[in-house]
């Protein structure tokens, strides 16, 4: 008896009788030039202004401030308890931890309970794309693991100004490194929203409700 | 509590029961669209939401310049995939498994859904929480679960809030889109509390507190959860990565934080390289919610240790992609990323809900690929491509330029020829009509005979009333009751034209 996978590959070469040219790149070109950066005046600005387009609030930050602000930001959302990455820099580790918010540890590893009971996490990221206001995490140590920008209610990114590129095809190219090291990607644009009522967006549902992002310049 | 009878001992129902009766079964377009336009809240709010849509979609449609170069681009490589779909495939399944996931391959839905009741019995859970998929409602999953002890909870508010009122879906990417926020709010009020966490008291129906709502609800579900079942917009062959892409932070919840991850993906989501990934990230959310992107996407390759679900699973469902893969010219249909831009614009689908196509793939992309997955044995099926009145306004949103009303076209003309085969068949009046009329046109002679008889008609009708209405015409009332068409003019073009051009040559003598 041939296995549901010969099967299938055995069908689908029975339909494909009428392709003759085995190569796939002549067979069917594709006239598209791949990471092109896309022609923008002010990358920065727009990518500020495409955050803030989703109801995010977004601050520039001198490289040297962001310490402060991290905490100022922490304070704005309203958290007393708050998780960090285990490899977040250490300036941001000591502002955080002498502004007298509780702060706890990822390691080991806080249980789905626990985290469910932290009211903010702050991280670095990876990528930020201006053209869609998106930000991306790779979950390198200074951003910890997926549930811990996901189950807190308040996230506080940091984005450096040299990774916030023009627009998804740069930021793809930038993104395949850490997919060959077999990491994960998450891509974040704004807060959690459903458009599921009447097709009306609404702010809030499963992940973070509230997101700060410093751009770090 | 609602109970089943599948032929064994009667049981407590662990999810709310979907209706009665399966999709199949459905009655042919016409016969559902009449029950569809009979309910007056659904009509209002489907008008309401596709407006909505489409002019937030043309807006954010409009702002890139370079829109029809990633049409056209999205349009090549989905071809590039299918007709070599074998190619990819097996290199699909190589870096999945190099990557630590396990690959299962099923050819239709009977054996998806077995594949996947014994993943989850393996675990020991007696639960899931799904994503929002297409393909796990195509294979009709919950169901089978059902039917094996297993409760699979709904994710996705608006999945959740069609679990919840024992429903089905009615569009692609907002399966309620047929609910306003009032009934949201009485189906939360009524089911909530029957299946886990209830609503708060007073609840009413602004759309944040109804978001509020469900998450509350769902939150410890997602919290004790084992298992999670997803499917994947896309499935990237070069690195053996996955691609979910969502709004509401749900599908994270289910690809984070249990165990056990099996995600249910159609052979034809598979692109060939990660950097094919800047192509459809620009087309899908614009497409879809008219965003000019989603709130979040996951992209994972394998387990990350210490990082997610650790037990990661793919299952390749075959279930009539081979078939519609065979027909060269509808493999098109194939290229389709489930966004949903063809529903939203459609003046029938506006009309009659996706309730009408009796299958999970409603409006024109359903009304194609319905036949191509299912065939057209099924009543339901072989009226789906007359569900249309080929506008054409399709074609022309598709991110990755579907020619669907050509589809639509041939299909007709296959399931006509299908039905002329049939031993014992009058021939329709349509095609007696046709062939009267292409009789009187292949002769000037008697097609002027013709006209003039018309032209008689409408100068004596045409004293009488402008148009010809509602008239009991034998064999063509049905055709004239929806529709008033003018009276024959009283002179033809033919004849305007030679007695024009006879002046005009006399004035030049």
């Amino acid at each position: 008896m041939s296995t549901a996978r010969d099967e299938i590959l055995g069908r689908i070469r029975t339909a494909l009788r009428d392709v003759t040219e085995t190569d796939p790149a002549r067979d069917v070109p594709v006239a598209w030039q791949y990471g092109r950066a896309t022609d923008i005046a002010d990358v920065l600005g727009l990518f500020v202004e495409r955050v803030e387009d989703y109801r995010a609030v977004v601050e520039r930050v001198p490289v040297a401030d962001v310490p402060e602000a991290v905490v100022r930001h922490l304070r704005d959302t309203g958290a007393t308890t708050v998780v960090l990455p285990v490899g977040i820099e250490a300036a941001w580790r000591a502002a955080v931890e002498a502004s007298g918010l509780e702060v706890l540890s990822d390691e080991p590893a806080l249980s789905h309970d626990e985290l469910n009971r932290v009211d903010a996490v702050v991280t670095a990221a990876a990528v930020g794309i201006a053209e869609t206001g998106t930000f991306v995490l790779d979950h390198r140590p200074d951003q910890g693991r997926r549930a811990l920008t996901l189950v807190p209610d308040r996230h506080v990114c940091v984005v450096r100004a040299d990774q916030v590129v023009t627009d998804v095809p740069e930021a793809v190219g930038r993104l395949a490194a850490s997919v060959a090291e077999g990491l994960p990607l998450t891509w974040v644009s704004g807060p959690s929203a459903t458009s599921d009522i009447e097709l009306n967006r609404v702010e809030g549902v499963h992940g973070p409700r509230t997101l700060h992002v410093l751009v770090a310049v | 509590m609602t109970t089943t009878n599948l032929g064994m001992p009667t049981r407590v129902r662990l999810t709310p029961a979907p209706p009665e009766g399966a999709l199949i079964d459905s009655p042919p377009f016409p016969q559902a669209a009449i029950r569809e336009l009979g309910k007056d809240t659904q009509r209002a709010n489907l008008r309401h939401a596709t407006h909505t849509i489409r002019t937030k979609r043309q807006r954010v449609v409009a702002e890139l310049d370079h829109w029809q170069d990633l049409r056209s681009a999205g349009e090549a490589v989905k071809n590039r995939v299918a007709r070599h779909l074998d190619t990819w495939l097996v290199q699909l399944e190589e870096n999945l498994t190099r990557a630590g996931s396990t690959v299962h391959w099923a050819r239709d839905a009977e054996e998806a859904n077995r594949i996947i009741i014994d993943l989850i019995r393996a675990t020991g859970s007696d639960e899931v929480v799904k994503v929002k998929s297409m393909a796990t409602q195509e294979i009709d999953l919950n169901e089978a679960l059902e039917g094996a002890g297993i409760a699979a909870w709904e994710t996705d508010l608006a999945e959740l809030i069609v679990q919840l009122g024992h429903d089905r879906p009615s569009h692609i990417l907002v399966p309620a889109i047929h609910r306003n926020r009032t009934e949201v709010r009485d189906i939360f009020l009524e089911e909530m509390g029957r299946y886990g966490t209830p609503p708060p008291e007073g609840l009413d129906d602004d759309p944040g507190r109804l978001a509020n709502a469900a998450r509350t609800h769902l939150r410890d579900k997602f919290l004790r959860a084992r298992v999670a079942v997803s499917g994947a917009n896309f499935a990237v062959a070069e690195t053996g990565s996955l691609v979910v892409v969502e709004s509401e932070g749900n599908g994270r919840m289910c690809l984070t934080l249990p165990q056990t991850l099996i995600s249910v993906v159609g052979i034809e989501k598979v692109v060939p390289t990660f950097a094919d990934l800047e192509v459809f990230l620009q087309l899908l959310p614009r497409s879809s919610t008219a965003e000019r992107m989603n709130p979040y996407t996951t992209i994972w390759t394998g387990p990350t240790p210490g990082d997610g679900t650790q037990d990661v699973h793919v299952v390749l469902v075959d279930n009539g992609r081979t078939r519609a893969l065979a027909d060269p010219s509808g493999r098109a249909a194939l290229r389709c990323i489930r966004c949903s831009a063809c529903l939203n614009i459609c003046p029938v689908f506006e009309k009659v809900g996706g309730h009408a196509y009796g299958s999970v793939y409603p409006g024109p992309i359903g009304a194609i690929l319905n036949p191509q997955l299912r065939g057209v044995e099924s009543a339901v099926d072989r009226s789906l491509p007359f569900a249309s009145t080929l506008c054409g306004a399709c074609d022309d949103v598709c991110p990755v330029k579907i020619p669907i009303s050509d589809i639509l076209v041939q299909q007709r003309h296959r399931i006509v020829e299908a039905k002329k085969a049939e031993a014992g068949r009058k021939p329709h009046l349509e095609s007696v009509l046709m062939k009267g009329g292409g009789w009187l046109m292949g002769d000037a002679r008697r097609l002027a005979l013709m006209q003039r008889a018309a032209n008689v008609f409408g100068l004596v009708g045409g004293r009488a009333i402008g148009h010809i209405g509602n008239w009991p015409v034998p064999g063509l009332s049905r055709w004239l009751r929806a529709r008033n068409v003018p009276m024959p003019p009283t002179a033809s073009f033919r004849a305007q034209f030679d007695k024009t051009s006879d002046k005009t040559r006399g004035g030049q003598r």
